[in-house]
């Protein structure tokens, strides 16, 4: 290859973006999440299409900022952000990497049964849920009745 | 054929002003419900709400094309100017009531919303599909409460009954029509606010049955919100807290 490369390809990218840790879960990376829905080359832009979580994340725009500050530390000089509603984010988007870090974390990752599979410290069955709502929009309380521990579910949207 | 682009505001202020007031409503909350799960439940359910706000303003502040923003029409318009239901003004009362009001709100907000989906309007479909998924989970849970707490102690019956009888003549409203509704149905925009009725009557009833409380009779129904013609006092005292600081510290910013 030449040794000056302007514009770096997009496996490259995608790989500094799966550096780029979720602010509030940093376990898992923006990537694993699925909420960089896609990233191309406009001429000699860079557009990144971003997608919320939940409509009042307030992570949202630290995200923005995380993503902007990692690709410029990687020499990309033209970035644009875009935001994207449609189709809407969900869980199922969360790759099994990230499942399996969210889990590894003490967090229960999402599943389509509406509630958590195991404990994530005991990987007991015995469960029950403590509030809807967690610490960040996207978690719920449980506890696991066999080790009494207290854990997040990550919600299932 | 053109949308009316002052009816498409008009109809976006009324959903983004119901997201707004109930959001600050639910926030007041913070810090004082009476456990800790509840009053992060209420916090994360206030940040649902003015999330949805800021698409939903966002997007009537580029209808509007005054060059405005949703933090302008949140922070800078007054009582008149708002298109929220009289129901989502009301005061908190107890965490009972604040939940009575949820609930009541969530049916209908659940069941708009997935009508809502199908938009002539991208954007106002785009929206819509976002919210709906958090409105669900809303409805999910405010519904658990009514059910807990009406169908609980006698103390928590008794203020479940009396937030619902206090609360049940301002849902009428929702079920208005008007001439910018009128407009919103015959291009596909939005459902004609009536045609929800039916299944708001039938997942209310459900609730309301599993919580053994019983609606109250009467037919009056309190209005005057999404028109504009007249709020309840309560909405100025709200506002003169949500829009202080940018009252007080113009264009002040983070
Ligand atoms: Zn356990």
């Amino acid at each position: 290859m030449t040794a000056v490369t302007t514009k770096p390809g997009l496996d490259q990218i995608w790989q500094w973006l799966d550096a780029v840790p979720d602010p509030e879960i940093p376990v898992i990376s923006l990537v694993d999440l699925g909420i960089i829905r896609d990233v191309v080359w406009q001429e000699d832009t860079l557009v990144v299409t971003v997608t919320p979580t939940y409509s009042g994340c307030p992570a949202t725009s630290i995200i923005n900022l995380d993503i902007d500050t990692a690709l410029r530390g990687h020499g990309i000089a033209k970035l644009s952000l875009k935001t994207q509603l449609a189709p809407a984010w969900t869980t199922d988007w969360i790759s099994d990497k990230g499942r399996a870090a969210l889990e590894n974390y003490g967090i229960a990752p999402p599943q389509p049964a509406g509630g958590p599979d195991r404990c994530p410290h005991c990987q007991g069955r015995n469960l029950e849920k403590l509030s809807q709502f967690g610490s960040t929009p996207c978690k719920a309380q449980w506890r696991c009745r066999d080790c009494l521990e207290p854990f997040d579910y990550f919600k299932c949207i | 054929m053109a949308v009316d682009q002052g009816k498409l505001l008009e109809f976006l202020l009324r959903m983004g002003d119901n997201t707004l007031v109930l959001g600050h409503r639910v926030s007041e909350w913070c810090g004082h419900a009476p456990v800790l799960e509840e009053d992060i439940a209420l916090a994360n359910t206030a940040l649902d709400l003015i999330g949805q706000t800021q698409f939903w303003l966002g997007y009537a502040a580029e209808v509007q094309g005054e060059g405005r923003t949703a933090d302008d029409l949140a922070f800078l318009r007054d009582a008149w100017d708002f298109r929220n239901v009289l129901l989502v003004e009301l005061p908190n009362g107890d965490f009972g009531q604040t939940l009575m009001r949820q609930f009541l709100f969530d049916a209908w907000s659940s069941i708009i919303l997935d009508r809502l989906t199908a938009s002539s309007d991208p954007r106002v479909a785009e929206i819509a599909g976002k919210a709906a998924k958090e409105a669900a989970y809303h409805v999910e849970r405010s519904s658990d409460t009514v059910i807990g707490l009406g169908d609980g102690t006698e103390e928590s019956h008794k203020r479940m009954q009396a937030a619902l009888d206090y609360l049940y003549p301002y849902v009428g409203e929702l079920f208005e029509s008007d001439a910018v509704d009128a407009a919103m149905t015959e291009e596909g925009i939005a459902p004609d606010p009536a045609s929800l009725r039916a299944d708001y009557n039938a997942l209310v009833g459900k609730v309301l049955a599993e919580a053994t409380l019983r609606l109250p009779e009467g037919a009056y129904s309190h209005n005057g919100g999404r028109t504009g013609r007249m709020h309840t006092e309560h909405l100025g005292h709200m506002l003169t807290q949500m829009q202080w600081l940018q009252r007080a510290y113009p264009g002040a910013a983070w």
